[in-house]
């Protein structure tokens, strides 16, 4: 066990700063403000190599970049707020975390002790706030607990299903004294991660596979959080089953793999949505069956026994009945199960998924990826963008059309390398997360695709890309509409567009003036001249796409359908 | 899926840490889902340092699970029970107060309370106290039974409950 015992005294603020060391925790996203002046204070003595804190616009972003760092990196990102707006201004960004299962640390601070209660300056109930998009909170408002509970949040945030936490510290706290000293917290007896598997869920498990005739695997997030990838080509290459992913599990599982079934969902591949009411065995793992995921509840999985491999034990069963719940950690099921399993294929089962994909590339694929005549299709950029970086990029999104696109026509190659807003559909996530993606990984390419609509939402990142010299690319696809909202409009509600037409400003002047090389692509035979100079640029870059402004993005689960309702047009 | 829409009486237990803020962390998993909290009752345990907290509420047995595993799902939450009332012995308080002149003016107060297994706790010139545990239904009776010599407080407990289960 870690162990760090110094002798002289120092400040609650300091302890803090020392613990994320202890932590591993070298890049901090904050924005600062007056009750958390101690421990900025304390941070200005610390170097910037053991300690690199990013100053973002708004503590919005901070919270999506933070969370983005998290994503990309593996490890558990970490967020500084003050109290009051500043520790208010988290929130979403919190419940973004939480609904995507991210680990998180967020410390704000609070009011002096004797203060709270009383309607203080800047004083807000952020534990009461947090609550209930948090997966633990706590208020310390001793310097001698600092270390304690900076650990166990650690410890909290990073095992089972990852999940943010929160940390409020009173001003008097961290100006406090304490001798310092850290330990990392491996055990809670109110909180046990590690769950043992059952070998008879196993075995019946198995006897399932093993006899399927129309298996098909939903993989989803829950791959990447275990590290689990390996494990799962292992298991697919071994029973020859085909593999559809959820939004958030893409690029857990190669998308140019010859067993990749596509995308599920609302706006997912035709194929693994339509097979999802043929098989006869459903494999998730690490998913919770969103209701984008399954549409109509009551006509889900018709013809098929279900097997849900998930960590969190009150996802089994939450939405859909299942057959077997195995309890556990998704690689140490796969490790298992690999034991059990026969090696198989399903050739006509396979072919039924080609016979789908001919369907959708006709139907749809050809008209939105390579479009001969009209207004530029989101589709084609995403697939150049695609064709041109080998699947290699990191490619972040914001939410609404242009996501949609992204995640059905780029081929995610390595894992983690698609950062996107999945439960709480956050616009305004797109340009922090990529902030936050591009400092975890400075050398991998980092490529974001935004809406004009959530552009807006935290344009003012662009001042981190410039003070930090982010060398992120950003492609706005803009249709000057809130583009899906305006499809449920034109599907739903008879074409009366209320509120979501846009009235831009221009973009490549508010780049010029945050020093980003921009460019506007208007003409189809520009386009791919202009993506080459963006990907050719060293430096941070804004790139505008005027796309077709009604376009809607098919296939199409409409709500209240079955997945096997899935229209193409 | 069809799930069973039958509400029927749940008494849940949960050994908690004892921290600030457990009880919020709770409750709100019940306001998020419409559960409305019948009683709440929440002491020391029989081990020391873990409290718990003893839940009564009326949903349906679908409902139940799905509540159940989200609150184990709670940090400081170390374990919760599910009862239905054939499972467990339960017990709740009732405190009634009654001017003393009502008394005073027959026996018929006197016979009621000898006749609920009530008591008389407090006895001052001008109100008395009446104490009764049981059931909500058998304390909901005395209530009713007071109810036309003017009851002028009436309090019940939470509902405290041991299992049968040995």
């Amino acid at each position: 066990m870690a162990k760090t015992i110094k002798k002289e005294k120092i400040t609650g603020a300091k302890a803090l700063l020392y613990s994320l060391i202890e932590e591993n925790v070298n890049t901090i996203f904050g924005y600062p403000g007056g009750a958390i002046m101690p421990i900025y204070n304390e941070l200005y003595d610390i170097e910037d190599n053991k300690l690199n804190h990013i100053l973002t616009r708004h503590e919005q972003g901070a919270a999506h970049a933070a969370q983005a760092y998290a994503m990309v990196t593996g490890k558990t990102g970490v967020c500084f707020a003050t109290s009051g707006p500043g520790a208010t201004n988290l929130v979403t960004g919190i419940a973004n975390a939480f609904l995507d299962s991210v680990p998180v640390i967020f410390i704000t601070a609070q009011v002096t002790s004797t203060l709270i209660g009383s309607d203080a300056f800047q004083e807000t109930d952020i534990l009461g706030i947090s609550m209930p998009v948090t997966k633990w909170n706590y208020q310390i408002t001793q310097a001698e607990e600092i270390p304690k509970i900076i650990s166990k949040a650690f410890y909290i945030a990073g095992s089972g299903r990852p999940g943010p936490v929160l940390i409020d510290i009173t001003k008097d706290a961290q100006m406090q004294t304490l001798a310092f000293n850290y330990q990392k917290c491996t055990h809670l007896r109110s909180y046990n991660p590690n769950i043992p598997l059952n070998p008879a869920d196993i075995e019946s498990a198995a006897i399932l596979i093993n006899h399927a005739r129309k298996p098909l695997i939903l993989a989803g997030h829950g791959i990447l959080l275990s590290k689990a990838e390996k494990e799962l080509m292992a298991f697919v290459e071994k029973t020859g089953i085909p593999v559809a992913s959820t939004l958030l599990g893409l690029s857990a599982f190669p998308a140019k793999h010859p067993l990749y079934a596509g995308l599920l969902g609302m706006h997912g591949n035709y194929g693994p949505n339509i097979k999802t009411n043929e098989a006869d065995l459903l494999i998730a793992i690490g998913m919770r069956f969103d209701d984008r995921v399954t549409g109509d509840l009551k006509r889900y999985a018709t013809n098929a026994n279900i097997i849900h491999i998930e960590i969190d034990k009150s996802e089994l069963s939450k939405n859909v009945e299942v057959d077997i719940e195995i309890h556990g950690d998704a690689k140490e099921v796969l490790k298992a199960l690999i034991d059990q399993v026969n090696a198989n294929s399903y050739p006509e089962w396979l072919s039924g998924f080609k016979s789908c994909n001919k369907i959708e590339a006709n139907k749809v694929i050809k008209q939105e990826c390579y479009p001969s005549h009209g207004k530029i299709r989101m589709g084609e950029i995403v697939n150049l963008i695609s064709e041109k970086t080998l699947g290699e990029a990191i490619i972040i999104t914001d939410v609404g059309q242009h996501q949609m696109a992204t995640a059905r026509y780029y081929k995610f190659n390595n894992p983690n390398s698609l950062i996107t807003s999945g439960g709480l559909g956050t616009m305004g996530f797109g340009l922090p997360a990529a902030v936050g993606a591009k400092i975890g990984k400075p050398n991998v390419p980092v490529i974001a695709f935004i809406g004009d609509g959530g552009f807006q939402m935290t344009i003012q990142e662009l001042g981190t890309i410039l003070q930090y010299k982010l060398p992120v690319k950003i492609i706005i696809l803009n249709n000057n509409f809130l583009g899906m909202v305006r499809q449920w409009q034109d599907m739903f509600f008879d074409k009366r567009y209320a509120s979501t037409e846009l009235v831009n400003p221009d973009f490549i002047k508010i780049a010029e003036g945050f020093d980003i090389s921009a460019s506007r692509v208007i003409e189809r035979e520009t386009l791919e001249i202009s993506i080459d100079e963006m990907l050719a640029c060293e430096k941070s870059y804004l790139l505008e796409i005027m796309v077709e402004k009604e376009g809607n993005i098919f296939p199409m689960i409409e709500p209240g359908s079955s997945v096997s309702e899935i229209k193409l047009c | 899926m069809i799930f069973n829409t039958m509400k029927k009486e749940f008494t849940i237990s949960l050994f908690t840490e004892h921290h600030i803020g457990i009880l919020n962390q709770v409750t709100i998993i019940f306001t998020r889902r419409q559960i409305n909290i019948e009683s709440i009752a929440a002491s020391a345990s029989a081990v020391k340092g873990i409290h718990k907290l003893t839940i009564v509420v009326n949903t349906t047995e679908d409902m139940i699970g799905k509540v159940q595993r989200h609150l184990e799902k709670l940090i400081d939450v170390l374990k919760v029970f599910v009862h239905t009332n054939d499972e467990i012995i339960y017990q709740e308080i009732a405190l009634y107060k009654v001017q003393t002149t009502e008394i005073m003016k027959s026996n018929k107060i006197e016979s009621i309370v000898r006749s609920s297994n009530a008591r008389f706790l407090e006895i001052t010139p001008e109100y008395v106290v009446i104490e009764k545990t049981g059931h909500k239904q058998d304390t909901t009776d005395l209530l009713n039974k007071l109810d036309p010599y003017g009851v002028l407080q009436f309090v019940r407990s939470g509902r405290v409950a041991i299992t049968k289960q040995t």
